[in-house]
């Protein structure tokens, strides 16, 4: 029995990583969940806007890198990360310009919207690959790590160490304040509250001389902003490879729905649900196991539920056990 | 003045309203009544921009209004209530009211930041202008309440406060009797009377209750079958033929007759 150390390696390879990923995950599910209840439609190009900002971000990073720009012991790449942005936030609203102002003006009913939206998905997907390639690409840079594991065995004498990545601690603590500044500024500001109020009761907005024009403008630009952040932050944290920001899609659907669509807290709780499944589910046990057993009754095998390959099929088990009990997710949002 | 001309709004073969003309003076409290399906809200729904017109004009004091989109209408002081009231749920009963006048300076997102003093003096005036209304509407202790927690009496009430907010010049009202008790109506028929005497609202008011209508408005305008079919006072409008026709249908106006003939 050594409690201590059990619980080292459960923050080392459980905790901190899920946190971590959930955090991203929740950054993802509250731009769908925000375009969903104010556009009124599933946005399937959300992961792929996250590719782009992350793209423009890296660009930008590997230029300020050349130049000899650095954040100290931070990544490059949140200097970079308001260009990045302003850039997204321009290709999003072009798009909207171009192609979902007119099904807006035509009424279009929100399955049309969700087909056109996997259109601009292909289109933004292929701009993408155009310009940075397919290839995995690492821009991450600054100190590694918070806290350093040999440091952590040194300090304690515990034989597991604890890793912080410099990118879990910036992933953290960047969503937590993105969802705050997101939560003043829906409950606080007077153009949250018509966003707000829009999302409510569309007709009587606009009865109320709220200008829809205005707030579509603003839903577009926020939900590049937290695409670019949560694309960047996943980035730095794994690798940018554009193929898994298509990929991403489905465990931040399933972050937004098991949340409760259109709700932005269930948004984040949806993300930290999935995040952590994902993660216990296949995460190897022994290690923890063994350290909490008598020594007889230790295993050879890996306790691992299922391999990391499949671990896409955690959020639909998810998905499907919340819709099936509590069809508008864990904090009641529109129904599906 | 609100000024109609021809207008025609079809859905397909359905022609909802079919050729309606009609005029509001300014200063009027202008009823519109007709039997269900004569395109009473439709024609609400396209004078207040809801719904583009098939064809026909809709002239604000000589300025053709015809499909300007809701929000433009709410800035030259066109308002409009729903049949079923419409409130925004997830807010209270103040918020609703303070959402509605335009231009805050809260609007812009660096005022929040930089501008903050000047932010709250606003609100804190149109929060005061919001328990005025609140006051009027004797509704004051609902202030605080999510307002999807009312009554449907109390939601009619609150959709006239929201025309309060802002000075508007005419108002729509598209039942605001339907589903309310008696003591209720009498006090949004009060608070209708003094808008209009007080603050030189012009309403136009769709109402089956013929008393509520009585009490309220001259002139009343008959429409049937997407047409306006007949116009004057409650009392004209109420002996007209055609109009009890519309209402009733041939043989069982004969049949009234009849009764009324004997009896």
């Amino acid at each position: 029995m050594d409690v201590l150390n059990a619980l080292v390696a459960f923050l080392n390879f459980v905790f901190i990583p899920g946190l971590a990923y959930g955090a991203q995950l929740a950054l993802g599910a509250l731009g769908v969940t925000l375009v969903y209840s104010i556009l009124r439609f599933s946005n399937f190009a959300h992961g792929d806007t996250m590719a782009f900002g992350a793209m423009c971000t890296i660009l930008m990073t590997w230029w300020f890198q050349s130049i000899g720009i650095s954040f100290g012991p931070l990544p490059t790449a949140l200097l970079a990360l308001p260009f990045g942005i302003a850039a997204t936030a321009a290709f999003v609203l072009a798009t909207d310009r171009v192609v979902y102002r007119f099904y807006r003006r035509q009424k279009a009913s929100p399955t049309i919207v969700v087909i056109v939206s996997l259109g601009v998905m292909f289109v933004m997907n292929g701009v993408i690959r155009f310009i940075i390639g397919v290839d995995e690409q690492n821009f991450s840079d600054g100190a590694r790590f918070v806290l350093n594991p040999q440091d952590f065995k040194v300090m304690t004498g515990l034989a597991e160490p604890l890793a912080i990545k410099t990118t879990q601690a910036v992933t953290v603590v960047t969503a937590v304040i993105v969802v705050a500044f997101l939560f003043w500024f829906l409950q606080k500001t007077r153009t949250g509250k018509s966003m707000r109020a829009f999302s409510d009761n569309e007709d009587l907005a606009l009865l109320s001389g709220i200008n829809p024009d205005r707030v579509v403008a603003v839903t577009w630009i926020i939900a590049a902003g937290i695409a670019t952040i949560a694309g960047v932050l996943y980035g730095l944290d794994k690798s940018f490879k554009p193929f898994t920001y298509f990929q991403l899609l489905l465990p931040i659907f399933a972050a937004a729905i098991v949340g409760g669509l259109g709700s932005p807290i269930g948004a984040i709780a949806g993300g930290f649900v999935i995040a952590f499944s994902e993660v216990m589910v296949t995460n190897a046990w022994k290690k923890i196991v063994n350290y909490l057993v008598p020594e007889h009754m230790a295993t050879d095998s890996l306790l691992q539920l299922l391999s990391t390959d499949y671990k896409f099929a955690v959020s639909f088990t998810i998905l499907i056990i919340v819709l099936l009990f509590m069809p508008t997710g864990l904090f009641k949002g529109k129904s599906l | 003045m609100i000024v109609v001309e021809d207008l025609h709004r079809h859905f397909g073969g359905f022609r909802a309203v079919d050729g309606a003309s009609l005029t509001i003076k300014t200063g009027s409290i202008t009823g519109l009544i007709g039997p269900n399906g004569a395109g009473k809200t439709t024609l609400f729904n396209v004078i207040a921009g809801r719904l583009p017109p098939t064809s026909g004009r809709v002239l604000m004091d000589g300025e053709d209004i015809s499909g300007l989109p809701p929000h433009v209408l709410f800035h030259k002081g066109l308002l409009r209530t729903f049949q079923i009231a419409h409130e925004f749920g997830s807010m209270t009963v103040r918020e609703n009211l303070m959402m509605v006048p335009p231009d805050q300076a809260g609007e812009r997102i660096w005022n929040s930041w930089f501008a903050r003093s000047r932010v709250a003096a606003e609100e804190k005036r149109i929060r005061q202008k919001a328990d005025e209304v609140l006051d009027f509407l004797t509704i004051s202790h609902l202030a605080d309440q999510k307002a999807s927690m009312i009554s449907g009496g109390q939601k009619k009430l609150l959709e006239l406060g929201r025309t309060m907010m802002v000075d508007a010049k005419i108002v729509f009202l598209d039942e605001v009797g339907a589903g309310v008790n008696r003591t209720l109506l009498n006090t949004i028929g009060d608070a209708i009377i003094r808008l209009n005497k007080e603050r030189g609202y012009t309403f136009c008011v769709i109402e089956h209750d013929m008393d509520f209508i009585a009490r309220l408005c001259d002139p009343v305008i008959v429409m049937a079958e997407g047409r306006v079919l007949a116009e004057g006072t409650a009392d004209e409008v109420k002996n007209n033929e055609r109009v009890i026709e519309a209402y009733l249908g041939t043989g069982l106006k004969n049949k009234v007759k009849e009764a009324a003939s004997h009896g």
